[in-house]
């Protein structure tokens, strides 16, 4: 049988490549001026999921939720080795903070079905928060380890892994199911492979509206998927007014372009005597010793 | 107990002692409440703690919740999670605070999903201001400010509709007060109510690393950004480094690539320092790497970039080469 496993995976912007423009004035982010990327710490976990999946055998789904253009990295997650992909795309999932994101990957996650083992990025770079995992994992009632560094032990009874922490680390084992946040250090995720990539590059989305999917019980049956699942608000069974912006309770109130206070400042030549001079002020100062 | 909407800390215990962050804020509470005339409380969780909680009194905290277990001695998701959202139900605080740290990070998005309430992770600065909705006026609300999204970016959340309001904030940020060693605090114990069933962590091992550098504790810092991540200019700059006695520095790309260890990183998502001394090596100044360093006493810029960010914070500023600044540095330290 193996391990049922479930992967989130994120679609984020370049964040080494925004600007002050990529703001929208209600105070969420214009993603459609930004050029993105897979989510770096989301390809840990799929790795990680890959890996257990050749251990101990299994099946790997992975979700996303996002713009329909988001099914780019759910093609990305087939081209490396997972089984099934799962996109849920609804406008009224947009503006959602994490609670309202947690929610909808919850409810998608019970859609999906039965798993053991989930595996989350411990953060994405667009935001950094590290909170949308371990919401999952409380409004589906079950344990987390979050900041895994690496798995040491799994079969089919228990996980163990190596858990980092501020002055070090902890090897904690838990039982399923359980939610876990992966880091980067946990290993190096594979590249595409070749021959997944001319199976499933040109494979469409198959919407579906309404919660009776049933494509997807067919999908569990076939080696091979032909297309990515695309669901909305009805075909995960969620409560709208918990979803999007309704369901946020945090708003930005203001979004500032930073003022750089200008301190006293001192311009020192790059010359000899101005930087000895400067090194020997510091000194008499005690700034230095 | 005081039924008005008091302001909680999380109190964070490794080991049997309290984490610094913590005590940051208590400081950083006692602000708050005192703007909103309130009180100070906090929750701590543990086993045989009672010892190190006089200590909080001395930081600004009034009270504090104690729930003692041995099964609580070591951190475990699910039952830490329980104990604070039953805490907050029972004493309904108006603001929750926990330290940005792997278990303040793992326990506070659980509770804010329990309480369905708003949570904002890594602010680097917290206010009480008012937000309007339509033509509804929340009066004294938690402003949670943040770093976002790109380089000079600084966001203010609210969530003036969720009880409480919840901040994540990363260590180094807020400052300890001067502790008051005659201040007391008023120690409640409260019962552990968590079935059996609910510790589903079993922790097996916990292992203590040295850090190679700790940068919190440097007095002087040189720092290198991507202006200066080539393995001969990083040289020059650990070689200033270790000339005045001080440690290694660096922004988030210069961890990206690999080329450092995550443990010399300076900013939002990195080290918060506050050194007498701060050489920031080609390093453009970006907001998050800023937060984590504008604190500093002096901080010396050199970059090539004239109209480089980082020149408006600086006390000094030179423009040039980094090699060829820092050589001249490190010569000019050996003359002196
Ligand atoms: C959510 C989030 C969190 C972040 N957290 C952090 C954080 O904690 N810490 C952090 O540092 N960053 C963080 N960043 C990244 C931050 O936005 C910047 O990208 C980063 O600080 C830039 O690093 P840098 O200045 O080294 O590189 P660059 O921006 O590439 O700047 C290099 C500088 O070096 C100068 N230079 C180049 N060559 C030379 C030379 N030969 N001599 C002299 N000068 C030279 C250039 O003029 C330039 O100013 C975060 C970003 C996000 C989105």
């Amino acid at each position: 049988m193996g391990l049922r496993m479930i992967v989130t995976v994120k679609q984020v912007p370049d964040t080494h490549n925004v600007t002050g423009e990529a703001m929208k004035e209600d105070g969420t982010v214009n993603r459609a001026a930004l050029p993105t990327i897979f989510n770096p710490e989301d390809l840990n976990a799929l790795e990680e999921a890959l890996k257990i999946k050749e251990r101990t055998g299994g099946h790997v789904t992975c979700i996303s939720m996002g713009p329909p253009n988001a099914v780019e990295v759910l093609k990305e997650c087939l081209y490396r080795g997972a089984d099934d992909a799962v996109l849920i795309s609804d406008r009224r999932f947009a503006g959602a903070d994490t609670l309202a994101t947690s929610y909808a990957l919850k409810c998608a996650i019970e859609q999906a079905g039965e798993y053991d083992l989930i595996l989350c990025g411990r953060q994405a770079i667009d935001g950094d928060t590290a909170q949308v995992g371990p919401q999952i994992a409380e409004k589906l009632d079950i344990n987390q380890l979050t900041c895994i560094s690496a798995v040491t032990e799994i079969d089919e009874e228990s996980i163990t892994a190596k858990r980092s922490v501020e002055d070090g680390y902890e090897i904690v084992k838990s039982g399923f199911p359980v939610l876990l946040t992966v880091t980067a250090s946990a290993n190096e995720p594979r590249s595409a492979n070749a021959k997944k990539v001319m199976t499933y590059k040109n494979i469409g989305k198959e919407i579906c509206n309404s919660s009776y999917d049933e494509s997807y019980m067919a999908a569990e049956t076939c080696a091979v998927i032909s297309h990515v699942k695309e669901w909305n608000v009805e075909a995960i069974s969620a409560d709208p007014v918990q979803c999007g912006l309704s369901g946020s309770p945090t708003k930005v109130k203001k979004i500032q372009s930073v003022v750089l206070t200008g301190c006293e400042s001192r311009q020192i030549a790059n010359s000899e005597t101005e930087i000895t001079n400067l090194m020997n002020e510091l000194v008499s100062e005690n700034i230095i010793g | 107990m005081s039924n008005k909407k008091n302001v909680m800390v999380f109190i964070e215990s490794r080991a049997g002692k309290i984490a610094e962050v913590s005590l940051e804020l208590l400081g950083a509470a006692r602000d708050l409440a005192g703007k909103l005339g309130v009180q100070v409380e906090a929750v701590a969780i543990g086993h045989d703690l009672k010892n190190e909680l006089t200590v909080l009194g001395h930081y600004g905290c009034q009270r504090v919740y104690y729930i003692n277990d041995e099964r609580l001695a070591f951190f475990s998701s699910v039952p830490y999670a329980k104990t604070v959202v039953n805490t907050i139900k029972a004493h309904n605080p108006g603001i929750v605070l926990f330290g940005a740290t792997t278990m303040g990070r793992d326990v506070a998005p659980r509770v804010a999903s329990a309480l369905k309430c708003g949570l904002t992770a890594d602010c680097t600065d917290l206010k009480i201001g008012e937000h309007q909705i339509k033509d509804k006026t929340y009066k004294n609300t938690l402003l949670q400010i943040r770093p976002a999204f790109g380089g000079n970016i600084i966001a203010t959340i609210v969530s003036p509709e969720s009880v409480p309001s919840m901040a994540t904030v990363r260590e180094g940020v807020m400052k300890m007060i001067t502790p008051n060693p005659d201040a007391a605090v008023e120690i409640i114990n409260e019962a552990c109510t968590i079935a059996d069933n609910d510790f589903l962590t079993e922790v097996l091992e916990v292992i203590n690393e040295e850090k190679a550098v700790n940068l919190k504790a440097a007095q002087i810092i040189v720092s290198a950004g991507m202006g200066a991540s080539d393995p001969e200019a990083i040289e020059l700059a650990r070689t200033l480094a270790a000339a005045l006695c001080g440690e290694l520095g660096c922004s988030r790309p210069v961890v990206d690539s690999g080329i450092l260890d995550k443990d010399h990183q300076v900013g939002q998502t990195g080290i918060t320092v506050r050194p007498n001394l701060y050489i920031a090596c080609g390093i453009s100044g970006q907001i998050q790497h800023r937060a984590g360093m504008s604190e500093a006493k002096r901080i010396i810029a050199i970059n090539k970039d004239p109209n480089a960010p980082i020149f408006a914070i600086a006390h000094y500023g030179i423009v040039g080469d980094v090699k060829d600044v820092l050589t001249k540095m490190i010569n000019a330290y050996k003359k002196a």
